[in-house]
């Protein structure tokens, strides 16, 4: 799977990254080598093998239902670039 | 007769699935501690977690499994014993972490069906098609001001599950059937309130249209529709678009549309092309969600009786119809109180003062059933009245208005107001002779053969008794007098 500068320009633009157009080539040619190598991994048979989706095998712990977080908006407002009252501003976005 | 489109080259079939998104019910979150209480003062209900912050990791709440769990239950559905977590990527502004944590391959909750009843009287089984668990997103407010948009994030990570259904409604109606219906087994099973005015319940609409026997067309998706009503007629203006631009020539785009219930038409929502390019991928904060065996089969012990079932109860052990019960049993609150009222009553009695009286006393006082103007303690209170012939059934519903008036107990009412049914001969025979005395001309009349001025008489007595006679003294000694 090799990346041409238009997906590269997509991508981009998915994960909100502005990228120049002179990046655009050797921002391909890494990604192509990070994919490249990863490829290999292509090269092992897994037939029959079930999907591992994570490095430890054990299953998930759960917690129980009590609300025990939250009640703080003041450190959660604290970063923000801008707010009104307890909400958090952001420029107008209308569907 | 099947639901169809007539346009200019003959009839169109409508093919809709629905997406429906159901708050579960739980204290807390699905990934953190913080409430899941509606209507809480703006972002106080917010943890770190929900709010995106980094190297915040989520851990799951077992209730919100649970839930899903019995959700799957009550739809006669599949359950996965191992299930996974997947990241939906893309931004909005109250989405804070950049992805919502979905199940995107492996759902915790496979195949289903849901039966819905038609207005014909007929039976159809609608396909589910999955049911996952995802996280809710923040709420956006877009008119509190001029220029920005104001988020509280209170609702970020509140636990959804998405019901989809297969593409199997073929009409307004259906579609109408099946939310009534996955909302009253929601409600039944407590893992939704199924409010869809406050957002608790929101369908995603899925609408194409073909030809008889043709495979699907293309089908756009209209969003976010928040009533049963408005999801009916999004369906008929869609197809109805739709039919037009094929009779044009035309072909239907995929797209994603609104639907805007004043002017009663869909619109293209303004996004951008790749608004759907989610690129999934597993979630590396959560390891896979296994279920044991032995705790579903307890979760499964442990459910309500369902609306189908209880219908089928009502009918058998009532006596009821098809029709009272499918009405007593929508609201499980509705069955509670036609249960309590009917317990060691005439059942069918109880059901026609149930779902006529009582809910047009309800309609009339704006109340729900929840919180009912009169208990059903006391309307089989006075059903007893009337069995036991205290009063009789012109009375009882004058005391049944006072009581959605007062309040008070019908005993009381009857007490208070000297209603008690007169079963005293003396009394009756009294008033019927007065009766005949005063009207020679009608007695003569009814002896000759006009047998309809019965009535005439039994009203007169009746109203002389100020209405409190026993109906069935007063007719026995009038037959006997005008013999």
């Amino acid at each position: 799977m090799a990346l041409d500068p238009t997906t590269i320009r997509r991508i981009a633009t998915l994960a909100r990254i502005q990228v120049d157009d002179d990046r655009l080539e050797p921002l391909s040619q890494e990604l192509n080598g990070i994919l490249g190598w990863i490829a290999q991994l292509n090269e092992v048979d897994v037939d029959g093998v079930e999907p591992l989706t994570g490095g430890a095998q054990m299953a998930m712990k759960m917690r129980d239902d009590a609300v025990t977080d939250g009640g703080y908006p003041d450190k959660i407002l604290a970063n923000a670039p801008d707010r009104n009252g307890a909400f958090f501003a952001v420029p107008k976005v209308v569907e | 007769m099947a639901y169809a489109i007539e346009g200019a080259t003959g009839a169109w079939e409508v093919v809709v699935g629905l997406e429906v998104h159901a708050q579960v019910i739980s204290q807390s979150k699905l990934f953190s501690g913080s409430s899941a209480a509606f209507g809480a003062e703006p972002n106080t209900q917010v943890s770190f977690v929900d709010a995106g912050f980094p190297g915040m990791l989520p851990v799951i709440n077992r209730e919100c499994v649970a839930q899903a769990v019995r959700t799957g239950l009550g739809l006669n559905a599949v359950i996965h014993n191992v299930s996974r977590f997947d990241r939906k990527n893309y931004f909005y502004a109250d989405m804070p972490q950049g992805y919502q944590i979905s199940q995107y391959q492996h759902p915790i909750v496979g195949t289903g069906v849901v039966e819905v009843e038609l207005s014909d009287g007929s039976v159809k089984e609608i396909g589910v098609t999955r049911l996952h668990l995802e996280q809710d997103a923040g709420k956006s407010l877009h008119d509190r001001h001029a220029t920005k948009t104001f988020i509280d994030l209170n609702r970020s990570g509140v636990a959804l599950m998405e019901i989809v259904s297969e593409p199997d409604i073929r009409s307004p109606e259906e579609a109408g059937a099946y939310l009534r219906k996955l909302r009253s087994i929601l409600r039944y099973l407590g893992t939704c309130d199924g409010n869809m005015e406050e957002g608790s319940m929101r369908a995603d609409v899925n609408v194409s249209v073909r030809k008889a026997g043709e495979p699907y067309r293309t089908r756009c998706e209209v969003k976010n529709v928040n009533s049963v009503r408005f999801v009916m007629q999004a369906i008929e203006a869609e197809a109805a678009r739709q039919v037009e631009v094929w009779e044009s020539g035309g072909s239907v785009k995929q797209e994603t549309r609104l639907f805007d219930p004043n002017r009663l038409e869909t619109r293209p929502m303004r996004s951008k092309e790749d608004a759907h390019d989610y690129r999934y991928f597993p979630e590396p904060d959560l390891l896979p969600l296994v279920l044991e065996d032995d705790w579903v089969a307890a979760l499964k012990a442990s459910l309500p009786e369902l609306p189908d079932a209880k219908k089928a109860r009502f009918r058998a052990e009532y006596g009821l119809t098809a029709y009272d019960a499918a009405v007593l049993v929508a609201e499980k609150a509705t069955a509670e109180f036609f249960e309590t009222v009917a317990k060691g009553r005439d059942a069918k009695i109880a059901a026609n003062w149930v779902t006529g009286d009582f809910f047009a006393a309800l309609n009339k006082t704006g109340a729900t059933i929840d919180n009912p103007p009169i208990s059903a303690t006391d309307l089989g209170a006075l059903l007893d009245l009337i069995a036991d012939s205290t009063i009789n059934g012109r009375i009882a519903k004058d005391v049944f208005e006072a009581m959605v008036e007062t309040g008070k107990s019908p005993a009381t009412i009857v007490a208070e107001k000297g209603l008690r049914q007169v079963t005293d001969t003396g009394a009756i025979d009294a008033a019927v002779d007065a009766i005949i005395a005063a009207n020679p001309d009608k007695v003569a009349e009814y002896r000759s053969g006009k047998d309809k001025l019965f009535g005439f008489f039994v009203g007169q007595t009746m109203k002389a008794m100020a209405g409190k006679g026993n109906p069935a003294l007063i007719n026995e000694t009038l037959k006997k007098r005008l013999a």
